[in-house]
């Protein structure tokens, strides 16, 4: 007959955690891929209409963003509560479009510089007044891509 | 005598990786960018004085009021039902005089085909808000999403969005999307 011996408690090894730093930087590069950076900081109200047929943009680096909207609480004072434009970090009037798409042109590389496309990013309460405008001056600054910022209903 | 290093202590490697991983959560974002695509007509100030004629049969006039109310070819219509309009309209099924006439075009991939000369003429007021606007360009697109759907899959029996991109195109060509905006008006009042 065999015997079992029970030689009394025996101790549990301590887990290695020596993989652990690897499995942070596992989900570090995950998160660093699939976002991107918060690139201004939001001075309107930018609560986006919503619609089915929606696409997704592609290539984050030919987008150029152009923010509509009512100017948020802390710029209300100083800007009133009519609906202005943000390029970049500052309000900016209609005038200032052309001057914007061309920078942002001239910020691209050469071949890229036709296919930039320019997101409206536009506050659902806002009025076509303002957004005929812009793409009035769209269309004179011949940069004609433009994508109708809104985001996806969800499927009942 | 060789002196053996000690081990570098590790253990701090995964508090450095959790302090990158908190800085890069806080500091991004992860929505993805979408909305409903349109490609401008080129600025032509001399077209704009004179624009061309179209006969009446191969309009559809959508009309959205300061109140958001939304005509079809005149009439009062709900924005639920533009779809159907839409495709009734630009397909002419029964090929009825009154809706769209279509032209022999000898396309690739396809042959001669009939294109339907409809257009779908929006004109929306300065009071009108985005909101509405955005769900009249959104039936638009759901129309023509569909039209395109039902060719892609009368030819090759695939989804349209299934095709490779020539065979995108040339549906693309077949029912090319035709919405004309006109100018804002601004009736009544300010803005």
């Amino acid at each position: 007959m065999a015997k079992f011996k029970k030689d009394g408690k025996k101790e549990t090894p301590a887990i290695s955690t020596a993989s652990l730093p690897d499995i942070v930087f596992m989900l570090l590069f995950f998160f660093m891929v699939s976002t991107t950076m918060r690139e201004v900081s939001l001075m309107v109200a930018n609560a986006m209409p919503q619609a089915n047929e929606t696409v997704k943009l592609e290539k984050k680096s030919l987008v150029s963003n152009i923010y509509v909207g009512k100017p948020t609480d802390s710029y209300q004072g100083a800007y009133g509560t009519e609906p202005r434009i943000q390029l970049n970090d500052k309000f900016a009037t209609v005038g200032e479009l052309q001057a914007f798409i061309v920078s942002e042109r001239d910020a691209r590389k050469e071949e890229d510089r036709n296919s930039i496309t320019n997101n409206l990013k536009i506050d659902r309460n806002v009025t076509m007044g303002i957004i005929t405008d812009i793409k009035q001056e769209l269309r004179k600054a011949n940069s004609l891509r433009v994508n109708y910022g809104s985001t996806k209903r969800p499927t009942k | 005598m060789a002196k053996k290093t000690p081990e570098i202590n590790a253990t701090s490697t995964a508090d450095i990786a959790f302090l990158l991983l908190v800085f890069f959560l806080a500091t991004t974002t992860m929505n993805v960018d979408s909305g409903l695509f349109r490609r401008l007509p080129p600025y032509q100030p001399d077209v704009e004085q004179n624009p061309p004629k179209y006969a009446k049969r191969n309009i559809l006039q959508v009309l959205v009021n300061r109140n958001n109310q939304l005509a079809i070819n005149g009439e009062l219509a709900d924005v639920s039902t533009l779809k159907d309009r839409t495709i009734e309209f630009i397909t002419n099924p029964a090929n009825r005089e009154d809706l769209p006439a279509k032209e022999i075009k000898t396309i690739e991939l396809f042959g001669p085909v009939e294109v339907s000369k409809g257009i779908v003429s929006l004109q929306s007021d300065k009071g009108t808000s985005y909101e509405m606007y955005i769900a009249v360009q959104d039936q638009l697109t759901a129309a023509y999403n569909e039209m395109r759907n039902n060719k892609a899959n009368e030819k090759w029996g695939k989804n349209f969005n299934e095709l490779s991109p020539e065979q995108q195109e040339a549906v693309k060509d077949v029912i090319p999307m035709a919405i004309s905006e006109a100018e804002p008006k601004s009736i009544g009042g300010k803005k």
